[in-house]
């Protein structure tokens, strides 16, 4: 036969994209359930990344359901929406900052740890190459920071990457993001060696200040949605 | 055995190793050499995930290669290329999930590795399946194998870990040894590319131009 005609050329490449394309979508439709159950089950151990719990040989869904037995979802006045846990889970934290901040849905996850209880925010921002996000867990003054989990889709491995190991997300450990004004101040990331006077701050990334100050800038916005939530039970704990 | 590995299918299984190393020699994928060798362990994986596209992505399109219109053969191997590219990284979220997620935009760099393309214009369009296969297997350890050497060096220079686990040990930052920041950053893979490739050529006579 020959290769070279026109009528050939054509519906061999006809051809060769429906059948690539078939194979593309079985593939990707025969593995679906699959990789969500992947993408929750990942969801569920970076929340618990956050409270500094050891996952390793562990079953997180076991232990997902023992230390958070509720999720709520609040609005930027900090009022409660609902109490379904499922749906506070399946919110997408990216997608709510892109709405108007009336219609902004936020999840808030209630952990308890050795029976204190701790909430953990969701947040969601841009580092140097893509999206970062994370949680941070508070302790039970929805002031001081107990743990906090950061990742990224595609930091320079070695520079922005590290915002993803524990050295890095445990330096904000015990920091406070409201100053004793009770103003919400976030929690800045510096260059090492240098300090912030007008709040807590730790030490950024050498070599990795843009995915740090991303990370400044994530903490601002999203927590910054909860300001609300988080001083509402201030008010409740410390002047009632 | 014998008919499996004649004089001709070694040479093409040894060549890509040291005389005719895609990286080194044929000066080909430096982009992704340079991208993900900051670590060891994304260097390995990176490293293997080729070995198995190129082998497979041969393989395809030697059996194939005689119903390839010849105008749109070029894009013909890409198809097979992307389509190969996307499948794995499908069963990786479904079965290697954290593996994926370590490799993330990696994944998809092998698209656009011009190892690939060489490999499949260069030899499988005109091989047959069984040499193709081993042509990619013997290509993609020589790119695995520079990919390795460079990440070894810049993780333990520039980390001071292997694999992330700290290996320069403690007593030697306490007497004022720094880790060396510029082997985190992507020149320092060239120049590393090139310590290789000058320890090479000084060893191999036959790539050394005439003066």
């Amino acid at each position: 036969m020959d290769t070279n005609k026109n009528s050939y050329t054509i519906v061999y490449a006809i051809i060769m994209v429906t059948v690539v394309a078939l194979l593309l979508a079985f593939v990707s439709g025969a593995l679906k359930d699959k990789q969500t159950e992947n993408v929750e089950l990942d969801k569920k151990k970076q929340i618990l990344s956050a409270l500094n719990v050891d996952l390793k040989g562990q079953d997180a869904e076991a232990l997902y359901n023992q230390y958070i037995p509720q999720a709520i979802i609040v609005n930027s006045k900090g009022e409660v929406i609902s109490e379904d846990k499922e749906a506070a889970f399946n919110i997408d934290i990216a997608r709510e900052l892109g709405k108007p901040e009336a219609e902004r849905e936020l999840p808030v996850y209630l952990a308890v740890v050795d029976g204190a209880p701790k909430y953990i925010l969701s947040a969601s921002g841009a580092g140097l190459w893509g999206p970062i996000w994370g949680y941070v867990a508070f302790n039970e003054d929805k002031n001081s920071v107990y743990g906090t989990y950061f990742n990224h889709a595609g930091e320079t491995p070695g520079l922005g990457s590290e915002i993803a190991e524990k050295s890095f997300q445990s330096r904000f450990i015990g920091k406070k993001v409201m100053n004793a004004d009770n103003l919400f101040t976030s929690i800045a990331i510096v260059k090492p060696g240098q300090t912030d006077h007008a709040r807590d701050y730790v030490d950024g990334i050498s070599g990795g200040t843009i995915t740090s100050k991303g990370v400044e800038a994530m903490l601002e916005n999203s927590i910054g949605q909860y300001e609300a939530f988080l001083k509402q039970t201030t008010v409740e704990g410390g002047t009632q | 055995m014998s008919k499996l590995f004649s004089a001709k299918t070694r040479e093409v299984f040894l060549g890509p190793l040291n005389k005719n190393n895609p990286v080194t020699v044929q000066v080909l994928g430096i982009c992704s050499a340079l991208a993900v060798t900051a670590k060891l362990e994304p260097s390995l994986v990176m490293g293997l995930s080729v070995i198995v596209i190129v082998a497979m992505a041969n393989v395809i399109i030697s059996l194939i290669r005689n119903t390839i219109p010849n105008r749109i053969r070029i894009i013909v191997q890409l198809v097979v290329v992307a389509a190969l590219v996307t499948v794995v990284s499908e069963f990786l979220k479904a079965f290697a999930y954290d593996v994926s997620v370590q490799l993330s935009v990696y994944i998809g760099l092998i698209i656009t590795n011009c190892i690939l393309m060489g490999r499949l214009e260069a030899f499988a369009m005109s091989n047959k399946p069984w040499e193709s296969f081993i042509d990619g297997i013997g290509n993609g350890i020589g790119y695995a194998w520079i990919l390795v050497v460079v990440g070894f060096f810049r993780e333990l220079l520039g980390s001071g870990t292997l694999l992330d686990y700290q290996v320069i040990p403690k007593a030697f930052y306490e007497m004022g040894y720094v880790n060396n920041g510029l082997m985190m950053m992507p020149p320092m893979a060239l120049i590393l590319v090139a310590v290789i490739i000058w320890v090479q050529r000084a060893k191999n006579k036959d790539l050394q131009e005439d003066k």
